[in-house]
Formats: C-alpha cells, structure tokens, sequence
C-alpha cells in the first residue's frame, strides 16, 4: 500500500472504531464477572501462538499480499474461549513482530482480526455451539455450527481486506493490483480454519498448548511449500528474462521489446478479467514470442531495402521456430498458440496460417496488439519514437483489418489507467547491430520485391 | 560382432536396475501374504475404523505427488497409514488392530489407490508403495503391541515421544529403501542418494508424521470425525506442494528448451547442449556429487553455449574446442554475464564463467563443475552425437593426453559414462 487516500482512510477508520467497539462491547460483562484463571492461560496462549503464526507469515507470490495461517488459532479461540476471547486474541495482532508492517497496517490487521474473529464467535453462539474444551459427547455436533463460524471468519477477513485493497488501488497507490484469486484464497483458508477445532479438541487431551503446536506443524510445512513456491517463482521470471535478453542482445534496436510486450500483453489480459493463471501464462508468452527469430538469418533481420520472396518466408517462419522451441515447457496450451498465431491478422492476411477473426487464438490477438504498440513507442533506425498518443490512433486506425477492435478498445483503457514506460532513448554502440526494418511494425510494412 | 558385444551388457545394466526394485517388492509382498492369512484366520477387528482409514490411504495413493528428480509421493497415503498405526483409542474404545491388520488394510487400500492410476497408463509406482508399507510396517510392529499395553493411553507424554520416534524411525526406513533402488539404477554411491533423499523426504514426512500424531490424538476425542475434520488442510497442503512441484519442473524445462536458441540460431550442432548436460550429469554422479550440485550442473551444461548468442556471426560448426582460448574465455565470460543477470543463479554463472579455464591454471582450480563441462564440451565437439568406439575412444585419448586442460579424474569419470552411453543409445 502506498500512502493512504482520503476514502482509504475513512474506510480505516470506520474498521477501528468498530473494532474497538467491539473490544468495548465484549469486555465489560468479562470484567464485571471477573477472569476465571483458565480462560485467561488459554487466551494468553493462543494470543502467542497467534503472534508466532502472524510473525512468520509468507509473501504469497510476487505480488504484495501475505499468507498466515492465523485463522486455526482464531477459530480455536472461538471454540475455546468464546467471543470475547477470540476478539482480544485478534486484537493481539496488533503487536506483531513481522518485518515491514507499517503502523497503519498493523493496526487495520488488529482490527480486522478482531471483526472477523468477533463474528465467527457470535455465529458460532447463535447456531448452538458451546463455549469451552469441546468433549467426546459433542462430536459430530459440533461440526455444524464450527464450519459456519469458519466461514463467517473467512469471509469477514477477506471482506475487510479486499475493501482495503480495491481503496488503495483507486488511489493508484498500488497499480499492479492484487491479482490474487479469491476463491483459491478463500478456500484454503476455510481448509486450514478447519484445524482449529483440532485445536480445541486436543485442548482436552492434556496436551494444551503441545496439541496446538502440534497442529501447527503442517501448517509451517505448507508456508515453508508456498514460501519455495514464491521463490521458485520469482528465479523462474528472472531466468526467462535473462535468457531472453539474451536472445535479443544482439540487435540494439530490439532490446527490451520482448519484456515490454510481456508487460503490455499481461496489461491488457488483465483488463479483459481473464484469470490469475492465464495472466501469468500470457506474460510468459510474451516474453517468449519473437524467440523463433533467432532462426532467421541475421543478413535478413538487417537487410537494408525490399526482401526477396525467399527471405520473407523466413522472417514468417519465425513464430514458427519460436513454438519448436518452447514447445517442451509445461505452459498452458494457449501460451504456445499466442507465441505461434501473434502474427496473424483479423482480416485472414497474417502469418504463419492466415487465420481469420475469432479463429485467431485470443492469447495471439492480445499479444499483437501488445507487440506493435511497443514496436511503434521504440526507436528503430529508420524513424523516432512515436508518442503513446501517436501509436494509440495507429493502433486504433489497424483495428478491425488488423487487430482485434475490443481489444484494442481495452488496451487503451488499461494505458490510461496503469501509464506506459518508454524505453530510453540512447544512441547505440558502435559494435552494436542495427536491424533497419521491423517485422512488427504496422505503419512500416516489410517491402518485399513483387517478383511477379 | 560390436552387437553381440553390446547386447549382454544392456541386459546386465536392465537386470541390474530392476535387482533392486524387485528385492523390495518381493519383501513386501511376502509381508503381504502373511499378514493376509493371519488376518484371514483371526478375522478383521474393529472394521468401521479399518474402512475409514483405508479410505483415507486410498484416496492418498491416488493423489500422489511429484517431488524433484522423477520421485513420487504420497504424504496423505503416509499420513492416513502412520495414524492408523498409532492409533490408541477411537472416542474413548480403545483401538486393537493388530500390526499385521495394520499392513494388510494399508497394502490393500494402497492397491486401491493405484488402479487408477493403472488405468490412466501411468506407471503404478509399485517400488514406492513397496517402501511405504514397508516403512509403515516397522511403525506398527512397535507400536501395536505398545497400545495394546494401554500405557499410551494414559501418559500423553509418553504416547508423544513414542510416536515422534516411530515417525523417524519410518522416515528412515523409507529413504533407505528407496536410496538403495536409486542408487542401483542410476550407478550413483549409496551414501550420496541416501543423503539426498532424506533432505528431499523430509518437508514432507515431518508433515505427514504430524499429521498422523494429530489423528491418533484427535481421533481419542473426536471419534472418526477427526479424519473428516483432517481430510481439508491435508489437501491444500497438498496442493502447496503439488505447486511447488510444478514450478520446479517448468523452469527445468524451460532452461532445457531455451538452451535450443543456440541450435536453432546455428551457433551450434542440433542436441549439442542436450548431450553435453547428460553426459556431464553422468560423469558429476560418478564422481559422487549430490543432487542439489548436479541440478547445477545440469543447468550450467544446458546454458555454458549462450554466450554465443552475443557473437556477430556463428563459429563455423559451433565447435568451442576448435577456437583460440581468448575467444573461448570471452564466450564464457558472456554467457555467465547473462546468467548472472537472472540475479538468482550466481553460482550456475560462475560454473559457466570458469568453464574455460585450464583445470589447473595460473589462477587456482577450475570449480569440479566447470571442469565437467569444460572435458564433456571437449568430448561432444570432437564426437557429436556418433557413438562410434572408434571416434570415442580416439576422442578419450586426446582429453587424456592433454592433462594439463582436462581434470585427469573428470576424464576416467567421463570415459565410464560414455561406454554406458554407448550401450544405452545402441
């Protein structure tokens, strides 16, 4: 989260006062009634284990969110120790010692907790759930009302966090968004809510706090998966990049284009709302489409004047080169057709097969519009730049014959929100190769010599 | 008269990869049949629970996982079988299955399990689910008799330390058995796959092990509600897994197939890094190195040719061997700038960087991965993908002559891997 707009901040504090109200409302019978010893050993330890869990909590993905699975200790709370135990529990959060919290954060995450973990309790009561060390006589019972408490759990943290997050990101303080699938979110958290009546039973065992370490250690082992996942996943990106960098190194006028492309292509899958997996496939996509031109001769990519017939049959190949090469990697299947069709234009004219309209994969069409609008904002030898404006209205005159209009419609959209990086312009090295024609292009087309 | 040579010696190597695995398998089954005809006389005890157990473990076959280096998991299988095993008390009766009727419903809910599999055309894995039972049996000769005491039952702390022992004691048994079939059928030493596999087992042991110890205590509660309640965090945690799994393999793919740029841009003979990363993963197992040294290995093998891609125009032939050792250092020193630009493969870019070097040059030694690479780039340049035993050998004495380039040891290494490969590719 960047620095807090005025609705955001509203937001937070409607969220803490109702927190606190909460506090407030829960305690005071508490206190009149006086604390009974074992409900406060309980609520200290499960505040604790509650803290150790927070503490730990992973970096899901490359993206800013975390991942604690803090909700089985709430959710043992809720059984253990009833409402008001569970909020002061949830209030606990509040002196975390995760790293790089801000205050403002830290104190939304209490309150929130607080909220969800209040409301889980009161579902909990009101379909007939018992407070305190369930026993043998109320299993299965207990099952019903727990699930429903799980889910009012989950459901209010994610509520709460969501509002939070789609606040900042209309402020722009966040313009990657989340891009976190939320009943993937949602349902593992149900999933490991559910640990929390392990949790409460065990208390009965004599094994207190053990059992609820005990339940704690799946958990970790699954951060610790998820924890690897992340940083597999981040080593992968930066591989893909170098290597295709690498690939491009060679001729100046090119460089950078296949991760902007990425960038564009993953921008505009997600304006289009297709889902989180397609959006990591297509960026994957486009950092790998033009690698097929590693195949075309070097002599034809910098041919100064028209091409031969034969030569233009090359540089057409090259998507087609590009798919021999990747097609070994486990992507989506529609990864490979967006690197094989990106050439392919809506009014059937394109390479390699011609395809027409909706025939044309919609990884290819989104990945084309990408492509030449990057290829129009970069320096080639034979012309400047063009301005974002400028490439806007060429894409915009293309659209129909050449691009999909729908999504030349929601690229702009996208560029107006997010903004458009261009690449610096410096003059190239002395060793470098210059490419003097551009297959991507639309405003240059390739000039071929009509042998007939 | 080469043929007739060639044909025992792929028999010999095809037996001795299966000796192993049918050794084990044969055990198992043997245990099988005996704890099927005690139980068949004494009768099935207490079935409600057997069948929700077996349930559990058959639904854990099923979802196997796979873990780095062609391994196969099933945690939830290990899971559902430890806690069986452990089981003390199932709300409040006391459980009394004994050790054997233990194996008998673990082995058939495994067989279960695996039908589909079967039925899909995948391999059924019978080595692993061999190693499994075999693991959960030892669990449950000792434990059985122990709860049939009632002492667990009565002392949390004892039942904790008993369990938590037993749990090790089976993640042992496991990583032994299934070190020894590797060890066999990839000619590696048995020390190193041992090793391995206890690291790689163990994440997902110490879950599964927890697990089975939180189901035999909840289950004296709960009743059979507790495999139910367990059932949703055992399969995200699965699913964690499942994706990691997947990530890992992608990007080996990914790198294998990258790899391929510098053959298509024709800066190198067609396979030529394939060939160089197996063959240098050969050679870096028979001198021993652990899996994780090898994954880097291989890495740096399938990439120690992308430097390449920042020369002007291709080395005629693509052969490295053939070039001045200028160039052939600043192609190396380009590829690891490439490399090390990825910003996570520090050590792959410094594998790639010293791959030029002398093995024993003015500046110290060659890293040992480096010198793999730099005697099996040697080799593929001078023989390519033939399998002649002329060329082979005429090749083997040129890297043995020149003892000053190539590590005399990474050669004898080399020369064993590449008379297998001559018997494998045929």
């Amino acid at each position: 989260m960047g620095r807090l707009s005025r609705p955001a901040w509203v937001y937070m504090t409607a969220v803490l006062l109702a927190a606190v109200c909460v506090l407030v409302r829960v305690l005071i019978p508490v206190v009149r009634s006086g604390v009974h010893l074992d409900w406060l050993t309980a609520l200290i330890t499960l505040a604790v284990l509650l803290l150790v869990c927070d503490s730990l909590a992973t970096t899901l993905t490359s993206r800013q969110s975390a991942w604690s699975p803090s909700s089985a200790i709430s959710l043992a709370a809720v059984v253990l120790i009833g409402p008001a135990g569970a909020a002061v529990v949830g209030a606990s959060v509040l002196i975390t010692v995760r790293t790089g919290v801000r205050f403002s954060q830290r104190v939304f995450n209490a309150a929130m907790y607080t909220l969800s973990a209040y409301a889980a309790a009161e579902t909990y009561l009101a379909l007939g759930g018992r407070v305190g060390t369930p026993g043998r006589a109320e299993f299965p019972a207990i099952i019903g009302p727990f699930a429903a408490a799980a889910v009012v759990h989950v459901l209010v943290n994610l509520g709460l966090l969501g509002g939070m997050l789609k606040l900042a990101r209309q402020a722009g303080g966040s313009p990657k968004g989340i891009g976190l699938s939320l009943p993937l979110l949602f349902f593992s958290d149900v999933c490991y809510a559910t640990l929390g009546l392990l949790m409460a039973a065990l208390w009965s065992v004599g094994v207190r706090p053990v059992g609820a370490i005990l339940a704690l250690v799946p958990l970790f082992v699954a951060r610790w998966a998820i924890g690897q996942f992340a940083a597999q996943e981040r080593a992968y990106a930066a591989t893909m990049a170098a290597l295709c960098q690498a690939v491009e190194t060679k001729d100046y006028y090119t460089r950078g284009h296949s991760e902007r492309v990425s960038r564009g292509a993953a921008m505009l899958a997600r304006e289009v709302g297709m889902r989180a997996e397609r959006v990591d496939a297509i960026r994957y996509a486009g950092m790998l489409h033009d690698v097929g031109k590693l195949g075309v001769p070097t002599k034809v990519l910098q041919k100064n004047g028209a091409l031969t017939e034969e030569e233009f049959a090359a540089i057409q190949l090259h998507p087609m080169r590009g798919l021999e090469i990747v097609r070994e990697i486990g992507f989506l299947d529609e990864a490979l057709a967006g690197i094989m069709h990106h050439h392919e234009r809506m009014d059937g004219r394109g390479y390699p097969l011609g395809l027409v309209g909706d025939e044309i994969p919609e990884f290819a069409r989104v990945i084309a519009v990408a492509d030449a609008f990057d290829s129009m904002t970069s320096n080639r030898s034979y012309r400047g730049a063009r301005s974002v404006p400028e490439a806007l209205s060429e894409l915009r005159r293309w659209s129909g014959p050449q691009f999909d209009p729908a999504l030349v419609d929601a690229f702009v959209a996208a560029l107006k929100r997010e903004g458009w990086p261009q690449p610096a312009a410096a003059p190239p090295d002395a060793g470098d190769a210059i490419s003097v024609q551009d297959h991507d292009d639309p405003t240059t087309p390739l000039r071929v010599v009509d042998s007939r | 008269m080469s043929g007739a040579v060639r044909r025992p010696a792929r028999r010999s190597s095809w037996q001795a990869a299966e000796s192993g695995e049918m050794l084990l398998v044969a055990a198992a089954g043997m245990l099988v049949v005996a704890a099927v005809a005690q139980t068949a006389t004494a009768g099935l005890v207490q079935p409600r629970t057997a069948l929700a157990f077996g349930a559990l473990i058959a639904m854990g076959e099923l979802l196997r996982l796979a873990l780095p280096g062609d391994r196969e998991a099933a945690p939830i299988a290990i899971a559902g079988a430890l806690g069986y095993s452990l089981l003390t008390s199932v709300g409040g009766v006391p459980a009394t299955q004994s050790a054997l009727q233990v194996i008998v419903v673990t082995a058939a809910s495994m067989t279960v399990g695996a039908l589909p599999h079967l039925a899909a055309g995948r391999p059924p894995g019978v080595a692993g689910m061999a190693s499994r039972l075999l693991a959960v049996a030892c669990v449950a000769v000792v434990f059985r008799p122990l709860a049939a005491t009632g002492e667990p039952q009565h002392q949390w702390w004892f039942a904790l330390a008993a369990m938590t022992a037993l749990v090790a004691l089976g993640w042992l048994v496991k990583c032994l058995t299934l070190a020894l079939i590797r060890a066999d059928a990839l000619r590696a030493r048995f020390g190193v796959t041992l090793w391995d596999e206890m690291r790689i087992q163990l994440p997902l042991e110490v879950a599964a092990g927890a697990s089975a110890i939180l189901i035999s205590f909840a289950a004296q509660v709960m009743g059979l509600v507790a495999l139910a309640v367990f059932i949703a965090p055992l399969l995200v945690t699965h699913a964690a897994f499942r994706r990691y799994a997947g990530i890992r393999a992608t990007y080996l793919q990914t790198v294998r197939a990258l790899a391929r740029v510098t053959e298509v841009g024709g800066y190198v003979e067609d396979g030529h890094s394939h060939r160089v990363s197996q063959l240098s993963v050969a050679v870096g197992r028979e001198l021993g190195m652990s899996e994780n040294d090898l994954l880097e290995l291989e890495y740096a093998a399938l990439m120690h040719d992308i430097g390449q891609l920042s020369l002007r125009d291709p080395i005629p032939g693509g052969a490295t061997v053939l070039v001045s050792p200028a160039d052939q250092a600043s192609i190396a020193e380009l590829g690891a700038g490439v490399i090390q630009q990825a910003g996570v493969l520090d050590r792959v870019a410094e594998i790639v960087r010293c791959q030029s070097m002398p093995w024993r040059g003015p500046d110290g030694e060659a890293p040992v991965s480096s010198r793999i690479i730099r005697a099996a780039n040697a080799f593929d340049d001078l023989v390519g993908a033939s399998v002649d035993r002329d060329r082979t050998a005429a090749a083997l004495e040129r890297l043995r002559l020149d003892s000053a380039e190539y590590d005399p040891g990474v050669v004898e290494a080399l020369s064993k891997a590449a008379s297998r490969r001559a018997v494998v590719r045929r």
